[in-house]
């Protein structure tokens, strides 16, 4: 009964907050923000039946710490490279990264990582070959990609949800 | 006498210095933008905007607005949060169709076995 009329208690926890963060911290905006944090609820449970909770939050504070500093560095590395565009030998590549992650909750937070990160783009990813095609900016970086992708952030995601 | 008057200079330089950086970086990322020659190489430009571009600016935002008004106010760490977390699928969208398109032109050295199509791998 509660986890049908409050599929997502955390998510829609979060979201009233962030209504109230938007508007006013008020009784007020806390029922209308908790009555829309509901109907989105629903709306997702209707959508996407898997559960998408974190199972080890203790992990995420690294996860978005790591994520910080790997934001700051490619943006001064791809800075760097658009703006001697044409005088370095730069090339892209595609790369085909396998993945141990299955869960899609994890995939999707990587393709949020990789893609809101400089320098990499996630373009396809293959269920049956449980492989991610990936293009970098930098195709001196290959290695490097492969290595943080590996190491780094897919047993991070591992961690946390599966 | 404008509202920025009474800001003091030790909150003034790193306000000036933030918006300057994200500024600065989604020029760069504009000029990439505009300069790169290939479709894939471009969609990493407009993330140098999405990540610090974006970053820049709202921290020193949220740095004036706070002072100004005398207390948190950190609606602008939401504008970076819905950026950051919206610009992926739009760039995912773009990277897929291209690479669509490509194999279907045979442009492109396709992935090593063809298991494409929209629907399968969701």
């Amino acid at each position: 009964m509660m986890t049908r009329l409050v599929p997502y208690p955390v998510q829609s926890g979060l979201l009233t907050i962030l209504w109230m963060v938007m508007t006013r911290f008020s009784l007020g905006h806390l029922l209308l923000g908790g009555a829309l944090a509901l109907l989105a609820g629903w709306a997702m449970s209707s959508l996407h039946p898997e559960r998408a909770t974190p199972r080890n939050w203790r992990v995420v504070p690294r996860l978005i710490a790591t994520l910080f500093g790997d934001i700051v560095r490619s943006n001064i590395r791809v800075a760097r490279l658009i703006l001697t565009e044409g005088r370095s030998d730069r090339r892209s590549a595609f790369l085909e990264v396998p993945l141990q992650l299955r869960s899609p909750t994890g995939l999707a937070v990587l393709a949020i990582i990789l893609t809101a990160t400089p320098g990499t783009a996630w373009i396809e990813y293959s269920h049956d070959r449980q492989s991610l095609v990936l293009h970098v900016f930098d195709g001196a970086e290959t290695d490097h990609y492969l290595g943080v992708i590996r190491d780094v952030y897919e047993p991070m995601l591992q961690e946390i949800f599966e | 006498m404008s509202p920025l008057d009474d800001v003091p200079l030790w909150l003034a330089l790193p306000v000036a210095g933030l918006v300057m950086l994200g500024s600065t970086l989604t020029l760069i990322g504009a000029w990439g933008f505009l300069r790169l020659d290939s479709f894939y190489d471009r969609l990493h430009a407009p993330t140098l905007a999405s990540s610090w571009g974006t970053g820049g600016v709202i921290l020193a935002s949220a740095l004036l607005a706070s002072f100004q008004q005398g207390r948190p106010i950190l609606h602008e760490l939401m504008v970076g949060l819905g950026i950051m977390t919206t610009v992926p699928v739009t760039l995912m969208l773009l990277g897929r169709a291209a690479l669509h398109r490509d194999r279907a032109e045979g442009k492109l050295p396709p992935a090593p076995d063809r298991d494409d199509g929209p629907g399968k791998d969701e």
